[in-house]
């Protein structure tokens, strides 16, 4: 020591940090959704191994040519763009063409994060932003769904996948079918529950195996990598005020366990509402945040001319989040009501 | 003796505790060493004033500067031997600062003085408080703040509760844990002499769940029926903070902006109160203090006794300093001050040296705030840290202290939990200093 004096570090207190960082929160999320992007792959085969490949290579592209700091495409590191592009995949139907999807993807990092300055600074949940744009743009290619296809066939790519660019994509080859909510909607007809719980219908890659995605929802809840009030908060909610219509109009609403099984609720509500940029910081928060999707998803399916509408609700929620923010903010040791 | 296991504050955070290192180690004497450096500034408050001059002969606990003013205390002399400097020399917060420099008498034998023990029953507050501010105390867990200063009441207030803190929640330090395990009879005596003075009708001790032998020991030298209890409370972290540990306790929130004694309590460190006994009963002033060292960097963590004014070099040297050895803390790992130089002194409020090498230092990489929330889980003050490091960088003063940044007590559990590594308690630190300043200029 007298020999040679140590070259002191000097940073400032605390000099302890929690282990969790913010590329490892993503890798966790990444893990626990990889369970849905197989049962995406088990149902929908090749397709869906193309369809997320494509939305993914769509954001990280953008987010590597869009990103001005240097290195170019530091940004990638956090794996937020990855996550963004898979969960765009998951929330299309199979038999969109590639070249959509990879548009979606653009659209979700360009148009959905960068403009608004990145990570962290964007209103809107990107991957819904994709879709909406997707969603505005090609409503037929967007609602098409295609009948899941056995093991059998899982190197059978639905030949819509190919459609070239701003091409009228191939007509559907008689595997075309509707989604449960579909099905309800305009012909009245419910899914069995059963059904719905395993994946066994059509619609989104990401959004048919609703007991997957519970039991990957509790593992995050769990590990607290959410806020797990969100959820809770939604499909509360939406059981609640769906209850409340089918016990005034039994025959032609649809039951609270159809509203939970079907559509997008459960994958928007564990993967889509919960994410931390776009939805209020405070648990007060969180709870407003989460019955305001959960209400707005019964208003647009029971009321509305779509059939679906877990995007929607999330992403006029995503809006009112700064709003949510400033009226639920802490209330401050010692003080008794909240900051101004 | 111990009630309510689970009793604790909201928020927080629960990092590693470290402990294990030294909590086993029994308080060991640092040997003397030729030179000590008492910087007449060791406190909150007022500087003292030097009463002796450059080649004085001094001996061990003899009043070397007098306290200027009330919130001002006083400083002895940690050995015998004379006074070499009043010059100005380097503190540990980087400041070059007015210091006597004693150079120890190799001959002595570092006997203090006797003194005959001062029975505090006969004293009135007032003079208890000149006694504690002659004894030069302060409070040993990390903050310092002159001990007198908090025994003199308010107008129209009274001391119901007095309440011990055990808690001792900073990682890696084990001096206080170590204290009521090896010094059980002087705190409970020295909680005595402070809840007799103050007239308090309750004293409760607070000590986290993982010292249990700590508390055994207390409880042995608790008198039976007297209003004194030890209560243990989960461990977490910033329980040791006065407010929390009153909130953890008593379940009160000491209003914003006010003091414990505004809900008619007192707190007080349990080093403190050994430190008054030994005033009382053996004439001893705040000359030493125990001190823990640690860390991955220390060949031989121990719990040290450490004479005031030592030089943390000599104290890294007695317990043997690794070459890797790549930042070293003075206080506990999430409050403390990082040291520019081995050559500043061991000071009244120095709780812990902690020497930490490359492996356990925090390297952040900083990313995007993801408004995760889990700052505003970990804020005890129940602020928005994510919110405040915001508006701090965008310079946005008066918004900021709509959002009540004066109330952040820094004690950085935002930052140690925020998974983006931004700098949250920098900011705000920042901020409230600017805040201040602007705040000075307007006069």
């Amino acid at each position: 020591m007298t020999r040679q004096e140590p070259h002191l570090l000097l940073q400032a207190a605390p000099f302890l940090r929690r282990g969790l960082t913010t590329p490892r929160l993503m890798v966790e999320v990444l893990l626990l959704l990889a369970p849905v992007i197989l049962a995406a792959v088990w149902f929908f085969g090749l397709s869906a191994i193309l369809v997320l490949t494509a939305a993914t290579a769509g954001a990280v592209v953008t987010e590597w040519a869009l990103t001005p700091a240097h290195p170019r495409g530091a940004s990638l590191a956090d794996g937020s763009a990855v996550l963004t592009g898979l969960i765009l995949g998951l929330c299309l139907p199979p038999g969109i063409a590639l070249w959509m999807a990879f548009l979606g993807g653009v659209v979700a990092i360009g148009l959905g994060k960068l403009v608004f300055g990145g990570l962290g600074e964007n209103l809107f949940n990107p991957a819904l932003v994709g879709r909406a744009f997707l969603q505005a743009a090609f409503p037929t290619a967007i609602t098409t769904w295609s009948q899941q296809g056995s093991i059998t066939e899982f190197a059978t790519v639905r030949p819509s996948n190919w459609a070239l660019p701003l091409m009228q994509a191939p007509p559907v080859d008689g595997v075309s079918t509707a989604t449960p909510l579909g099905l309800m909607k305009f012909e009245g007809v419910p899914t069995p529950l059963a059904d719905l719980v395993l994946g066994n219908t059509a619609g989104s890659l990401g959004e048919t195996c609703g007991l997957l995605i519970v039991v990957c929802g509790a593992i995050m809840a769990v590990r607290r990598i959410f806020d797990w009030r969100i959820p809770v908060a939604i499909l509360l909610a939406v059981v609640v005020f769906s209850g409340l219509v089918w016990a005034l109009d039994r025959e032609g609403s649809p039951s609270p366990q159809f509203m939970l099984g079907s559509g997008g609720l459960l994958f928007g509500a564990v993967y889509m509402a919960t994410d931390p940029v776009t939805s209020p910081v405070t648990p007060r928060g969180a709870w407003i945040f989460g019955i305001g999707v959960g209400l707005l998803v019964v208003l647009i399916r029971v009321w509305g001319g779509l059939p679906e509408g877990v995007m929607y609700a999330i992403l006029l929620m995503n809006a009112a989040t700064p709003l949510i923010d400033r009226i639920s903010q802490p209330r401050g040791f010692g003080r008794g009501r909240p900051a101004a | 003796m111990s009630t309510g296991a689970l009793r604790s504050f909201a928020h927080g955070v629960h990092p590693d505790e470290h402990k294990e290192q030294t909590a086993h180690l029994p308080l060991e004497r640092m040997p003397f060493v030729q030179r000590y450096v008492l910087p007449l500034s060791q406190h909150t408050g007022a500087p003292c004033r030097p009463v002796v001059a450059a080649g004085d002969a001094v001996h061990r606990g003899q009043v070397v500067g007098a306290p200027v003013g009330f919130v001002s205390t006083t400083l002895h002399s940690p050995v015998t031997g004379r006074v070499a400097a009043i010059a100005s020399r380097r503190h540990p917060n980087g400041s070059m600062a007015e210091c006597l420099e004693i150079e120890a008498d190799p001959w002595s034998t570092q006997q203090l003085e006797p003194a005959a023990p001062i029975d505090f029953r006969a004293l009135s507050l007032d003079e208890f408080i000149e006694q504690v501010q002659r004894a030069g105390l302060v409070g040993l867990g990390g903050a310092a703040f002159p001990s007198h200063v908090k025994y003199k009441l308010p107008e129209g207030r009274r001391c119901e509760r007095l309440l011990i803190n055990g808690c001792e929640c900073e990682p890696y330090l084990t001096c206080d844990h170590r204290t009521m395990v090896e010094r059980p009879e002087a705190v409970v005596r020295g909680a005595e002499m402070v809840a007799t003075m103050l007239g308090a009708r309750e004293t409760v001790l607070g000590v986290e769940l993982n010292k249990p032998d700590g508390m055994d020991a207390l409880n042995c030298f608790i008198p039976d029926g007297a209003p004194m209890r030890v209560m243990s409370l989960r461990v977490k972290y910033p329980q040791g903070a006065e407010k929390m540990l009153i909130k953890a306790i008593f379940g009160v929130e000491v209003p914003a902006g006010k003091l414990p004694i505004d809900v008619g309590i007192v707190v007080n460190n349990v080093g403190s109160m050994a430190a008054l006994a030994d005033w009382f009963v053996s004439g001893r002033p705040l000359i030493e203090r125990p001190v823990t060292v640690a860390g991955p960097g220390v060949e031989r963590p121990s719990n040290l006794i450490v004479p005031v004014g030592t030089p943390v070099r000599d104290v890294l040297r007695h317990c043997g300093i690794r070459h890797e050895t790549r930042q070293v803390i003075m206080g506990g790992p999430m409050m403390g001050m990082p040291l520019a130089s081995l050559d500043v002194p061991v000071l009244k409020g120095t709780s812990g040296i902690l020497a930490f090498t490359e492996d356990v230092i925090d390297h952040r990489t900083e990313y995007a705030c993801l408004k995760c929330g889990r700052c505003l889980e970990a804020c005890s003050n129940f602020l928005n840290p994510a919110r405040l490091a915001r508006l701090a960088r965008a310079g946005r003063w008066d918004e900021l202290e709509l959002s009540y940044v004066m109330d952040c007590m820094e004690c950085g559990a935002c930052t140690y939990a925020c998974p983006s590594g931004v700098p949250v308690v920098h900011l705000i630190r920042a901020a409230k200093t600017a805040i201040r300043e602007r705040k000075a200029g307007q006069g």
